[in-house]
């Protein structure tokens, strides 16, 4: 959905719902996504609709993912570090955490 | 001049509640309510249906809450018939939890209380401690020292309260007003005039029903309605699963998802300001109930003035010199909101409130 | 001399003379006017980077290269490194969630603002404040705008700005306003297939009497070359109507009206964009006073001409005031910087109020022809209060304009009754994305100006904040004893210490 204009030579790696991602440093979470190819990061809460990144200044929370096992993180506000691991904000956080799901 | 039957001051949880149920006996009602930003307790609430430690000292207070809570199953089935609104009513009972044993002992002193003084009527709470806690409740942080446990309590989403009774009054043909405040009331030979910038209205019954707007009003028609400044704050996280399927006095876990935590109460000020020191507490308190939701996101913190009067119970009373018109005030309108609409309504419908109402009387606020 | 970066809420210091709130043109102008006096001062940003949104990244990426972010863009650079270059506190990665004034009754007023930083959250003291919270883009709800693949022009030109990217598929741009055309220069000339510009605004037609004022304007040989080189590149269709976006469970397709009949486009990406409008959310949590614009159709806080809010204290500059663009947003942060040391060094009051005086006066003359470019890309109203009751007004809460306007039909007479009735504006994003809707379809119900209909009332905290990081703020004992019933000092001690908490703890 998006591409680098001039792709640098620094590359960083994390995970997406299992597949490995790459990212240059400095990307943030939404757009190493976008970059990814991947434009839905999340269901919604209240009828599990597919959304992903719209305003990217962290004033819309339609970029929500998992981010290390912290759920409801804004991907458009946390850069990438190498080998992160990104899932899908599926509807409504678990308050005891993914383990109990 | 524009006539009606009943006018109601106060669209929120009281006087929607009352103006349902009289349109349903047949009267003619209008509705005249405030602005927007006028303070509303209807929307800064927990949305608790509680009995537990409600009425100490006050036997009459603590029945006419258990009757309210036995009141709701029958009174949310009549709503959702008439509206599909679910309201989301739970009554599992309710804990309130001890942070210490100093707490707990209080706790336990105000349940014993409240049998005694009622008789026994309200005597079916328990005293749980840790342990008892943390088999029911596998969630609970180890700073949780006990806590008591009242079957009669539960939970209702009060913004579906709200937003539901709006609809059933509409759908019984109450005419809501809504920018309307009432500057004055001038009892007349057949009846009330009711005015304010917007114009005036008759009414052969009023029912003052404007919570802290009562004060003002109460005295236009031989009425009395004195109440004392209490600010309650309010946490609100983001949606999450359920993790808590009962309920406390301090922390409900909403339909939506939503924690709301609240418990506070102050009074040295009329700001509507938020009290970081407040939220503090309430944050601090929460999460060592319970741990898991330490992490979980703030996304809105409320604040609220309560209805409440200098003893903290409600005052339903007739006006003496002026009667036809009614004072209605409490400060546990989501609880009592059922009893309002089954018990109250009916009475006000027959002009005459029953003998059971009378230590609600605010002569006992009278300072001699 | 430099900035000195602080990345967590411990390094803060309890109180600053200057808070500056945002990193944009106008607080980086204002931070460093005031630090070059010598006053302590500290700059809370949201972004990683200074520049606000408009120099987004200035100082973080390769200027080489760059051309098609165009001149503009690099005028943020000296702003930017002037900025760093300043014996200042700068906290980037910063979230700002409270702000209260100063209580009257203190001896020394001081504004707190709460600041959630490297995880944690405190409070700081501030003899002023400056509100630099810039724009947000005015919410765009048509039908399918909450699918994947729809974003906001803005959101594209951050893409570009903060990492080189540039859509890699099909793209149409939807809307009105200046920035749209930009958009489409940038993005054309970073090799982006732009299927189409659909131009939803009023046209030239309502602006003609500001046209006048705008032949003066600093922006009239770039805005008219712009506007020409973009008809000149690309298709753009003029007189948008009913514009709707369609997919399953991404956008594929874009549906729209002319008077030329219905067009559909294909299109993997969707950008839209009606305008910017303050940002006011922390201006309005704190109680400053707001004023409906209508011009641009907006609230925006109330301020003096000293650029002080209604609330003693605290400033608001660039377009977090006012929508002024990003030259005159700088030339209003030093304004107001002068202003406040007016006050904070008054003996030298005089000097700062006669530099004001200059200040302003280029300040106005970068603004001229501004309400011409205000009439000319005002969104028509079907883009303002949605007709189509099935189009998602609040993305959070998923209402719709249908449910607003029924519940606005059966007495919601505001935005805060609208919550009790719908949840309307009570998800995370707090109403910023449905706001300025919903304060249209209720004024549009109402058939009253929504300067009438008023706006959400925000209570901090401003934005999502952990329930951990405000279990960790301090506790005063008359906190303690307002939840638990209980005073936690002996009675012999707390009198004195009550009344010296209840001053401080508001």
């Amino acid at each position: 959905m998006f591409r680098k204009v001039t792709p640098g030579d620094k590359a960083l790696s994390f995970h997406f719902e299992g597949g490995v991602c790459s990212a240059e440093p400095g990307d943030t979470v939404a757009l190493a996504l976008l970059v990814a190819g991947i434009d839905s990061c999340r269901d919604s809460v209240v009828s599990g609709q597919p959304r992903g990144p719209y305003c990217l200044m962290g004033a819309c929370f339609e970029c929500l993912v998992v981010i290390d096992g912290v759920q409801n993180l804004q991907g458009c506000q946390v850069q990438v570090r190498e080998g992160m691991v990104v899932t899908r904000q599926r509807g409504g956080r678990h308050a005891l955490g993914d383990t109990l799901s | 001049m524009e006539q009606a039957e009943i006018v109601i001051v106060g669209g929120g949880l009281m006087g929607a509640a009352l103006a349902w149920a009289l349109a349903g006996l047949g009267h003619d009602v209008l509705v005249l309510d405030g602005g927007d930003l006028d303070p509303r307790a209807s929307r800064a609430n927990l949305g608790l249906v509680w009995v537990s430690d409600k009425g100490v000292g006050q036997p009459d207070y603590a029945i006419l809450s258990r009757d309210a809570a036995l009141h709701w199953p029958a009174f949310a089935a009549v709503i959702q018939e008439e509206t599909g609104i679910d309201l989301q009513l739970q009554q599992p009972g309710g804990f309130n939890f001890a942070l210490s044993e100093q707490e707990l002992e209080q706790l336990t002193a105000n349940m014993a209380t409240i049998a005694d003084q009622t008789h026994g009527e309200l005597c079916s709470y328990e005293i749980l401690d840790r342990e008892e806690v943390r088999v029911r409740l596998p969630h609970i942080g180890p700073g949780v020292v006990g806590a008591s446990f009242c079957p009669y309590d539960g939970h209702v989403n009060s913004l579906r309260l709200f937003n539901a009774l709006h609809l059933a009054m509409t759908k019984r043909g109450v005419d809501y007003r809504p920018q309307r405040p009432v500057e004055l009331i001038e009892p007349t030979d057949d009846g009330f005039t009711v005015s304010g910038a917007w114009g005036a209205v008759r009414a052969r019954k009023i029912i003052l029903a404007a919570g802290l707007g009562n004060t003002r009003l109460a005295p236009m028609v031989g009425l009395y309605a004195p109440l004392v400044r209490s600010k309650g704050q309010v946490i609100v996280t983001e949606k999450c699963r359920p993790f808590f399927p009962s309920v406390s006095g301090a922390l409900r876990q909403t339909g939506e998802g939503s924690v709301l935590i609240g418990e506070s109460q102050e009074t040295h000020t009329g700001s509507l300001a938020v009290n970081h020191s407040i939220s503090a507490v309430l944050a601090e308190r929460a999460a060592r109930v319970f741990p898991v939701i330490a992490d979980l996101n703030v996304v809105r913190i409320w604040t609220g003035f309560r209805v409440k009067t200098p003893d903290g119970m409600p005052i339903y009373q007739q006006s003496e010199t002026h009667p036809g018109a009614f004072v209605m005030l409490c400060h546990s309108g989501v609880t009592l909101t059922a009893l309002h609409a089954l018990e109250i309504a009916p009475q006000i419908s027959a002009g005459v409130l029953q003998p059971r109402l009378q230590p609600f009387h605010a002569r006992r606020l009278h300072v001699s | 001399m430099s900035a000195s970066l602080i990345e967590h809420a411990d390094r803060l210091a309890a109180r600053y003379d200057v808070v500056v709130v945002g990193a944009g043109p106008a607080g980086l102008t204002a931070a460093t006017q005031v630090a070059a006096e010598g006053l302590s001062v500290l700059v809370l940003d949201e972004n990683l980077a200074p520049g606000g949104q408009i120099y987004r990244a200035i100082t973080l990426r390769a200027q080489t290269g760059r051309d098609y972010l165009g001149a503009a863009y690099w005028d943020g650079k000296r702003i930017a490194d002037a900025f760093l270059a300043s014996s200042l506190t700068y906290a980037p990665a910063a979230r700002v969630w409270s702000l209260d004034p100063a209580s009257p009754r203190d001896d020394e007023p001081y504004a707190r603002i709460g600041v959630s930083l490297g995880g944690a959250s405190r409070h700081v003291q501030a003899r002023r404040v400056i509100l630099a919270t810039g724009a947000l883009e005015r919410p765009t709800p048509v039908p399918g705008w909450a699918l994947p693949g729809v974003m906001t022009a803005g959101a594209a030109q951050i893409a570009l700005k903060s990492a080189g990217l540039v859509p890699s598929g099909r793209v149409v741009l939807a809307g009105c306003g200046p920035l749209l055309y930009q958009l489409a220069m940038q993005l054309q000339g970073a090799g982006a297939d732009i299927v189409a510009l659909l131009d939803t605004g009023p046209g030239m037609g309502s602006a003609w009497q500001h046209l006048p004022q705008f032949l003066f304007s600093p922006y009239v040989i770039k805005g008219l070359s712009l506007l020409m080189s973009v008809r000149r590149r690309l298709r753009v269709v003029s007189g948008v109507r009913h514009l709707a976006i369609e997919g399953e469970a991404k956008a594929r397709q874009v549906r729209f009206e002319t008077e030329r009949g219905t067009e559909t486009l294909t299109a993997d990406l969707v950008l839209l964009h009606q305008g910017i409008i303050p940002d006011t959310a922390l201006a309005n949590s704190a109680g400053c006073a707001l004023e409906w614009n209508e011009s641009i159709r907006a609230f925006q806080p109330k301020v003096d001409v000293q650029g002080c809010s209604s609330l003693a204290g605290i400033f608001v500059a660039g377009d977090g005031a006012r929508i002024v663009g990003a030259l005159a947003a700088a030339e209003t942060g030093r304004a107001v910087a002068l202003a406040v040391l007016a006050q904070l060094r008054a003996e030298r009051a005089e000097q700062f109020e006669q530099q004001r005086v200059d200040v302003l006066k280029r300040s106005a003359w970068l603004q001229r022809g501004r309400r011409f470019i205000d009439a000319a890309y005002l969104p028509t109203q079907p883009f303002l209060a949605p007709e189509d009751s099935s189009t998602l007004i609040c993305r959070c809460e998923e209402v719709t304009a249908g449910t607003v306007r029924e519940a606005a039909k059966r007495g919601a007479c505001g935005p805060n009754q609208l919550k009790t009735f719908t949840r309307c504006g009570m998800g995370p994003c707090q109403g910023r994305l449905c706001g300025p809707t919903v304060v249209e379809l209720l004024a549009d119900e109402g058939r009253i100006s929504p300067a009438q209909v008023g706006t959400y009332r925000l209570r901090a905290p401003i934005k999502p904040l952990r329930l951990a990081e405000i279990a960790g703020l301090p506790a005063t004992s008359a906190a303690i004893h307002a939840v638990t019933g209980v005073w936690p000092l002996t009675p012999k001690t707390h009198p004195a210490q009550i009344d010296r908490e209840l001053s401080n703890d508001r």
